[in-house]
């Protein structure tokens, strides 16, 4: 049902752990798929872990001049591109009073001016092909908010808000662009969190667990599929039941 | 008429489902011949690749009408 033969994705920041789940997703649907990201060797891995053809990618998604070559690189390799992902995202909280210039810029840069680049760079491909798909990775911060998380907040509510202008742009070219905002999903970050922290925030959820990322990868393989074609301009809340909207 | 002329309406017609008739000199893609603003992109992208030309998006801007695409396309291809 959500068979992705033939078709070819690039995931910006497929070392991490949702990128990754989100590469190792695609591919086991059928798809090409290219891994961008900063830490060759982790993209190296994720693609040693997916049978299926892979492409590594290198991309510092803070410099623009290395973003603009990412989708042309990725075209070339794959001869064309039908899925993007826009996974990549980093943080440097801070409370709103102590957050200095760079912070915001930084976070705003790779989170939010990167996939506003990569997104526009796949429309021509696209439209050309009367296909595409275009994923954001948002956040449940982007849609409640988060006090210390100001500038991740506002990149995360910011790619749901361009996705659905662009969604509604695209839309009669059968692409469509959506998002998922996933809530608390197990990895590194959380691993850190002590029992206290770990209890608050279970506190909020009623699944009473975290997420995983295969859980939000799985979300992503539907949104890339013939299934989802009717579904654009949506955001998908992937956080066990925290944020109901 | 020219053979640019030929396959400049050629794409504009099949692209925007119109009459080849109504494809003038004077008729302006989106006010006369029904196009939006994405249209014209895809105008000019099948444009380029009709013409193996690239289309700058600032010289993209000021082509209108199919009079002025089939000039700018004479010029480019000249």
């Amino acid at each position: 049902m959500f068979d992705l033969s033939g078709k070819r994705a690039l995931v910006t920041g497929a070392s991490g752990g949702i990128g990754g789940a989100i590469a190792k997703a695609l591919a086991a649907q059928g798809a090409e798929v290219a891994l961008s990201g900063t830490r060759v060797d982790k993209l190296e891995k994720v693609a040693g872990e997916i049978s299926g053809k892979t492409h590594v990618l290198p991309c510092n998604l803070s410099d623009l001049a290395q973003v603009d070559e990412l989708v042309p690189q990725a075209v070339e390799a794959m001869q064309g591109l039908d899925i993007l992902v826009n996974n990549a995202g980093m943080t440097r909280d801070n409370i709103f009073m102590r957050m200095k210039d760079e912070e915001w810029d930084e976070v705003l840069a790779v989170n939010l001016t990167a996939a506003f680049h990569l997104s526009r760079a796949v429309l021509r491909t696209m439209m050309k092909q009367k296909f595409g798909r275009i994923i954001g990775i948002s956040s449940v911060v982007g849609v409640v908010g988060n006090a210390g998380q100001g500038n991740y907040a506002a990149t995360k509510a910011g790619l749901i808000g361009m996705s659905k202008a662009l969604a509604q742009e695209v839309a009669s070219r059968n692409i469509t662009v959506n998002t998922i905002a996933p809530g608390f999903i197990a990895s590194a970050m959380t691993d850190e969190l002590n029992e206290k922290q770990r209890d608050a925030i279970m506190n909020q959820i009623p699944a009473a667990r975290l997420g995983t990322a295969e859980e939000v990868a799985a979300c992503a393989v539907f949104l890339a599929s013939d299934a989802a074609a009717y579904v654009t301009g949506h955001t998908l809340n992937v956080n066990g039941g925290m944020v109901m909207i | 008429m020219s053979e640019v002329e030929d396959r400049v309406r050629k794409i504009v017609v099949e692209h925007l489902n119109v009459e080849a008739d109504k494809v003038t000199e004077k008729a302006s893609f989106i006010d006369d011949l029904g196009a939006d603003s994405l249209d014209q992109v895809e105008l000019v992208m099948a444009f380029e690749e009709e013409f193996s030309v690239e289309i700058p998006d600032d010289a993209a801007e000021t082509i209108q009408t199919f009079g002025d695409a089939v000039s700018f396309l004479k010029k480019a291809t000249a």
